[in-house]
């Protein structure tokens, strides 16, 4: 066993581990923080939606489309100086982050549009028809209806910002992908890259399946 | 008392308006259960969103309670809607939220209520609809009869004085139904608000209302008392709809009489007049016989009536007539 896993440090991974954590658990809760307001806008100004606006739809829906057409390994490059502006380096944990939220968010605000074009229009307009306010519209009646599709929409982002942050381990992005790649690819190290590989599934499945509890737990229908 | 003045309602598509709703002229009294029947795509679906301005009429005005609701501003129009309650066909009920807290939903949007005012209300409510062991159940859990009736309780929250009625029973089976348009009957005597019902079903109007205006292609076609428009329809979607209703196929109608001889008259008796052993009496003493085609007696909201075709043979046929008038029959001679 010893010798079949002879290159693996396991405080090492221990460590590529909790980065891989923190950097997907805060670049989703910025990629939520963004991509939440973002996707709700581009519902609103939609066709025929409460505040249709043809001009500030069109201009929301060309940037995301813009960030979500650039693969995301040229994102990552294309981010350096502006990451570097924003923390100060673009290496390691913190430097991961502000290209994984530039490729999270719009994602996200996507499925969160979505989500909220499948709540029945008839509830919006019976809400509508109490006196509400488009405030009140959104708060109280739109983003209730339409949480357990967001809910599975942040599963959805979470599990590619997994990959996402795997894949900023070419520019120096620490984590299980630095680790892949400095010891699995570029020293041969096949039983670090097949560890490294294998936490990385069991980490996406456990949040597929946290994901799809919550769904259940807040799905009324 | 509701009262649209020339109100017209267009869509634009492309560059062509098209028109869902042409002038109209009507009033809508307090207190009066007012159905509006007509086909899908007649326009009634339009109308009745017009009243709490779910949809903005391209000319006209609509006056409620004298006040032109069109000229409000966002903030005016939004506490008119408050005093409007709409259920809808397919119930539209909040699936996040309990049975209490959808009924509780327009309260809290309005923000004048006070949390234990909310809850007292509630629980009158779902009282008055017959759902207090309802109270914690979500939308899903319920039968369709029992989504309305949430429906209803929610439109009520807020003490409207107006209750629109979108297809409220059209996705109900026809006991649900029943049960649904008495406590729409009933919430309307005792509170006397104005009730507003569009529906494509005659026999709904029938039930409930006290007077009905026909839609036909965007046009209000035929308008009055519900037993005038129903047993003497003038306009041919108003007699569609009654033949409809009353499952009469009116062609094997026609070919019926043609089989039979001598005159054929229409009675149509309403009231008192619908228990009378009339006929017998007549036939005695003007001696015509006669023999019954097709004939229903049921209720027209509260009152009986009576409609009867009928062949009369031999006696004195104007005599006979002038008998039934005489006892307040209406009579239509067919043949």
């Amino acid at each position: 066993m010893d010798a079949l896993l002879s290159n693996v440090d396991w405080v090492e991974i221990g460590w590529a581990s909790w980065d891989t954590l923190v950097m997907v658990g805060l670049s989703l809760l910025f990629s939520v923080l963004i991509g939440l307001p973002i996707g709700v806008l581009l519902f609103l100004t939609g066709k025929r939606q409460l505040l249709e606006q043809p001009v500030a739809y069109a201009i929301l829906s060309f940037v995301v489309n813009v960030l979500r057409s650039v693969p995301f390994i040229i994102l990552l490059i294309v981010m350096i100086p502006f990451t570097v502006m924003l923390i100060g380096t673009s290496l390691g944990v913190a430097g991961a982050i502000p290209p994984l939220v530039a490729g999270g968010a719009p994602f996200f605000a996507r499925l969160v549009e979505t989500s909220l074009r499948e709540v029945d229009r008839g509830i919006i307009e019976a809400t509508q028809a109490m006196g509400a306010t488009v405030r009140q519209i959104i708060f109280g009646a739109l983003l209730p209806e339409a949480l357990p599709g967001i809910i599975a929409g942040i599963t959805v982002t979470a599990i590619t910002l997994v990959s996402y942050a795997a894949m900023s381990g070419v520019i120096g992005g620490g984590g299980l992908g630095d680790l892949a790649i400095r010891f699995g690819y570029q020293r041969f190290q096949t039983d670090v890259m097949v560890i490294t590989v294998a936490l990385l599934v069991i980490f996406v499945q456990v949040l597929q399946m946290l994901g799809d509890r919550l769904v259940l737990y807040f799905s009324r229908k | 008392m509701i009262v649209f003045d020339q109100v017209q309602k267009s869509y634009q598509v492309g560059d062509r308006a098209i028109p869902a709703l042409h002038p109209t002229d009507m009033r809508i009294d307090a207190g009066e259960v007012f159905g509006i029947v007509g086909h899908s795509g007649a326009g009634k679906s339009t109308l009745v969103r017009l009243i709490n301005l779910l949809e903005r009429p391209t000319g006209g005005r609509i006056l409620v309670d004298g006040e032109d609701i069109t000229r409000y501003n966002p903030q005016e129009l939004r506490a008119f809607r408050r005093k409007v309650g709409m259920i809808f066909q397919h119930f539209n009920l909040l699936s996040s939220k309990t049975v209490a807290d959808n009924i509780a939903f327009p309260m809290k949007l309005a923000g004048v209520y006070g949390k234990t005012e909310i809850r007292d209300r509630v629980e009158e409510l779902l009282a008055r609809v017959g759902l207090t062991d309802h109270a914690h159940k979500f939308p899903s859990q319920l039968s369709g009869g029992q989504k309305q009736r949430v429906g209803i309780a929610r439109a009520l929250a807020c003490r409207p004085s107006i209750l629109l009625c979108d297809e409220a029973t059209s996705a109900l089976d026809p006991q649900t139904t029943q049960s649904v348009l008495k406590l729409l009957a009933d919430i309307n005597r005792e509170l006397g608000l104005t009730v507003v019902l569009i529906t494509h079903e005659m026999d709904v109007v029938r039930r409930v209302c006290d007077r009905v205006a026909v839609m036909d292609a965007g046009r209000v076609v035929e308008l009055g008392p519900v037993s005038e428009v129903f047993l003497h329809p003038q306009h041919p979607t108003t007699r569609d709809f009654v033949f409809e209703s009353e499952n009469i196929d009116h062609r094997e109608l026609q070919q019926d009489l043609q089989k039979t001889e001598g005159r054929i008259l229409r009675l149509t008796f309403k009231g008192e007049a619908t228990y009378q052993p009339l006929l017998g009496s007549v036939a005695r003493t003007s001696g015509v016989d006669f023999s019954i085609l097709s004939g229903r007696i049921d209720h027209i909201k509260d009152t009986p009536y009576g409609q009867l075709t009928l062949s009369l043979v031999g006696g004195d046929l104007a005599a006979a007539m002038r008998e039934f008038e005489a006892a307040d029959v209406h009579v239509e001679v067919l043949r």
